[in-house]
């Protein structure tokens, strides 16, 4: 076997036991149920509020939103777990490994994407008990909610693992909070876009949150709710340029960022780093 | 392959951070299936100089060659002939033991046979935590987990860093059988004389970046300064002497005080005094 297709497989293995591991894991499965939940509650509340003289109800609005913005949320997920993983030394064990960051990278984006399905069906059953109007019955509407999570996962995880070597530190990922929810109130997702600033609409249109939000609701809701969509169209065209550009730039990109930070791991700077954590706990 | 039995090969090997000289031309050499340790005080630069050697940090100057290959160029064809096993890894705390070191070996299986991995958990004698996750270890135990990874791939060189830090003296001498039951050259660093000593066939002696001594230790207890002393008694006084030729030294005292010379006891040089005595010498000469 050659050395690629040996790292391919160690690293199918790798992401299904790393998955396995986040499902059994009490602090993880808490995360995995936190958010869904939080999400689900809102909706509850939501469930019968309307948008403006439209009549559509923003419950349906919202929930498709919600998928695409948790799906553009995977970035910030791959970006924790990069950082975590170099500060205990996983990385560095990649790197002493042969084909071992291939092996990483591979299973790190499968248990990722794998554990965002799980959280989006923890959300999505659930809520199709509360909000009804989705176009759920189609097999068209769940073809299209696959393209796009798919796309959306191409676009935002590589971008995730960059910003995971950019970090020097897990707490310092908390800088990344603050803009992230910013662009979720700009993004469409708890309110239909065109409500917006036409400048704010603009900022919106070049990040993958608003895409995602869109594709999702291009997928579950019916064709007369694009009534409240920029230019009233589900723009797939633009999606797939959008989305496929932060793809393009990701794929291009996460190589030579995560090869320079990798290439700056040693036993030494683990040490370092753990010394600097024990020392802000004193 | 390089044709000799070579494993190791460092020339002239220098680093320097910003004005500040960590390592002063290191050289020396590693034969195949030897165990040499590094050995020297905190700060000597035994790290720095093992993980240029495992291609995880750049030099500033010198010639470095392992197995043939400059590990700053290593390829992974070359990383998976090279075992590491570090100060310090808290890695994959939620990974059980069988399970990581079987994932481990799977990356090794285009390159060489790795090890089964219910085979090497006995090896290491963790066969009873072998379904425990890692983070729930010991520090010894997590030690050996250690050494099983960087022997997983039947690496042709393993590299230790500080093996035993930190461990209890059950636990360092499980590890030393341990380590003394592997078939491959090993390179080990540790501040500790008495590990050198048993495990290694070879020591290198580190101080402030250079190397100082390098032999077996018998050969450095006797080759090197090694001042053993002589104390005895004479009408009620004691007396303490340190002398290279505490034989003839002895010699000469009865033969000018005779019988007056009473509990004659001559204490031969150590390892310990020699390695003390080459790092006091150092220090004083730098």
């Amino acid at each position: 076997m050659n050395p690629t297709a040996t790292a391919l497989r160690a690293g199918w293995s790798r992401g299904l036991i790393e998955l396995r591991q986040s499902l059994t894991n009490a602090g993880d499965l808490f995360n995995h149920f936190f958010w869904p939940v939080l999400m689900l509650a809102t909706l509850f509340f939501m469930r019968d509020v309307s948008f403006g003289q439209s009549g559509f109800l923003l419950g349906t609005l919202v929930l498709p939103s919600i998928l695409g913005m948790n799906a553009a949320m995977s970035m910030v997920t791959m970006s924790q777990l990069l950082t975590a993983d170099r500060e205990d030394g996983t990385l560095l064990r990649a790197k002493a490994t042969p084909n071992g960051m291939l092996t990483y990278l591979v299973g790190k984006i499968l248990s990722v994407s794998g554990g965002l399905v799980v959280d989006l069906a923890i959300f999505l059953v659930p809520a199709l008990f509360i909000i009804s109007g989705l176009t759920v019955g189609t097999a068209g509407s769940w073809l299209t909610l696959v393209w796009v999570l798919a796309l959306g996962l191409v676009a935002t995880l590589p971008i995730g693992a960059v910003l995971g070597s950019l970090f020097p530190s897990a707490r310092s990922q908390g800088l990344l909070t603050l803009p992230i929810i910013g662009m979720i109130a700009i993004s469409g997702i708890f309110y239909p876009i065109t409500s917006m600033p036409e400048w704010l609409q603009g900022i919106a249109q070049v990040f993958p949150i608003y895409w995602l939000g869109l594709g999702m609701r291009s997928a579950l809701l019916p064709d007369n709710m694009v009534g409240v969509e920029i230019g009233e169209s589900w723009r797939h065209l633009e999606t797939v340029g959008v989305l496929g550009s932060w793809a393009v730039v990701g794929v291009l990109v996460a190589p030579v960022v995560l090869r320079r930070m990798a290439r700056r791991e040693s036993g030494s700077s683990v040490v370092e780093r753990r010394e600097k954590a024990l020392q802000r706990v004193r | 392959m390089t044709t000799t039995s070579e494993v190791l090969e460092v020339d002239g090997l220098r680093m320097r951070y910003g004005s500040n000289d960590v390592l002063h031309d290191v050289t020396f050499q590693v034969r195949q299936g030897e165990v040499v340790a590094l050995l020297g005080p905190n700060g000597a630069g035994k790290t720095t100089t093992i993980e240029i050697l495992e291609g995880f940090r750049m030099r500033s100057a010198g010639r470095v060659e392992v197995l043939g290959v400059d590990p700053a160029h290593g390829a992974e064809q070359w990383r998976a002939k090279v075992g590491v096993v570090l100060q310090s890894w808290r890695d994959h705390g939620k990974w059980r033991v069988r399970e990581l070191l079987a994932h481990l070996g799977s990356c090794y299986a285009c390159y060489s046979e790795p090890w089964d991995a219910d085979e090497l958990v006995a090896a290491v004698g963790l066969t009873e935590h072998a379904d425990k996750k890692i983070a729930t270890l010991s520090g010894g135990q997590r030690r050996r987990l250690d050494v099983a990874v960087g022997i997983v791939g039947r690496p042709e060189l393993l590299f230790l860093d500080e093996p035993t830090a930190g461990f209890d003296p059950e636990a360092r001498r499980e590890f030393h059988d341990l380590v003394q039951g592997l078939e491959t050259t090993v390179l080990l660093t540790t501040h500790d004389l008495y590990e050198a000593d048993k495990l290694a066939d070879r020591i290198m002696i580190l101080n402030d970046g250079r190397i100082v001594a390098d032999g077996t230790a018998e050969e450095l207890a006797k080759r090197i300064v090694g001042e053993d002393e002589v104390r005895w008694k004479r009408d009620g006084r004691q007396f303490t002497q340190l002398t290279t030729e505490s034989t003839q030294f002895a010699f000469e005292l009865f033969q000018r005080y005779g019988q007056s010379i009473v509990e004659l006891e001559i204490r031969r040089a150590s390892l310990e005094d020699t390695y003390l005595s080459l790092v006091h010498q150092a220090e004083v000469t730098a």
